[in-house]
């Protein structure tokens, strides 16, 4: 296969890691708040630990997208 | 692409000091009017009326909010580290939404500099440095500790310190990386759309209604998203730098 082309190739096939990164992200957002619906009273105290949640999955996503930027430009 | 294209302004693309460029460039200028605007902002809020007008509550809301977090996740001695965190975050937080607005309507082209890796590197590394001198300064060499956690097995030690230090040093390059990814993978989604706007109506009738009105309907959408993606990564550096000066503060 042509370099050009394989890079190509694996820069689209690093989407696939923004994807599963999104169903990470919804997962942190979905558990809190199945748990802020049953306990509103907690809610607001744990939303600090949502938005780390949220950041430590979203930092694989963006990973993801950081691999395919340095297969097209720089690689 | 041209939006991100750092370029030097009038005339100073040969300024030099030791053989480093410093020339004056479109980056340094958005940062500049970000202070800029910072400064008006607080200024005109700290007038400290007694009764308190409207925009003096949107600034007290603001430092409130700041307070409030590091109170909770540092405890007492976080009220001394407010004014670091404060700034970074307004900062930050005006600096992404400048870069959102549509200036371009009337000819001016704004620059996202929170979308340079240099930009929050540099802002990384501030937060990192003052974690390892508080750190140092308040534990001196206990402050390694914080790579073996309480009840730690002997046998494990060795590979938890392991991990524990490769996961700290992570910390900077995760902490810049999130911001300037963020910020640019939203601003390439805006630019891809409008290609698609740009191109569906350039090919006729038929291809702009099927392509370009769609694309243009999904712009808004993502318009509001990036909005909501500029305060929530504002907001998740001062968190993940609250949290690493608890580190250093606190041990664990």
């Amino acid at each position: 296969m042509d370099m050009e082309a394989a890079k190509m190739l694996g820069a689209g096939l690093a989407a696939i890691g923004a994807g599963l990164a999104s169903l990470g992200v919804g997962n942190v957002f979905a558990k809190y708040l199945e748990g802020a619906l049953r306990n509103p009273g907690a809610a607001d105290g744990q939303q600090g630990r949502l938005f780390i949640g949220f950041a430590a999955a979203e930092l694989l996503g963006l990973l993801a997208f950081v691999v395919a930027m340095i297969l097209i430009f720089v690689a | 692409m041209r939006q991100f294209m750092i370029e030097p302004l009038g005339g100073t693309a040969g300024w030099e000091v030791a053989g480093y460029n410093i020339a004056f460039t479109n980056s340094a200028l958005w940062m500049m009017i970000t202070t800029v605007l910072l400064v008006a902002f607080m200024a005109l809020g700290m007038k400290r009326e007694l009764v308190p007008g409207r925009w003096q509550m949107m600034v007290e809301s603001f430092t409130g909010f700041i307070d409030n977090m590091l109170e909770a996740n540092i405890g007492k001695a976080g009220r001394k580290y407010v004014p670091y965190v404060f700034s970074l975050f307004m900062f930050i937080l005006f600096a992404n939404l400048l870069g959102l607005m549509p200036l371009g309507l009337v000819g001016v082209h704004p620059f996202t500099f929170t979308s340079h890796f240099t930009v929050t590197g540099i802002l990384a590394v501030m937060s990192f440095s003052i974690v390892l001198g508080v750190g140092f300064w308040k534990h001196g060499l206990k402050f390694f500790s914080l790579f073996v956690p309480h009840g730690t097995p002997l046998p494990m030690i060795p590979f938890i310190a392991f991990v524990e230090f490769v996961s700290f040093m992570v910390r900077p390059f995760s902490l810049a990386l999130r911001l300037f990814v963020a910020m640019m993978a939203g601003h390439l989604l805006l630019e891809v759309l409008s290609s698609f706007v740009i191109g569906g109506g350039n090919a006729g009738f038929g291809f702009s209604l099927l392509v370009g009105v769609p694309s243009f309907i999904l712009m808004v959408g993502i318009c509001a998203l990036e909005l909501l993606v500029a305060g929530i990564q504002a907001y998740v550096f001062a968190l993940l730098t609250a949290l690493y000066i608890n580190d250093a503060e606190n041990l664990h």
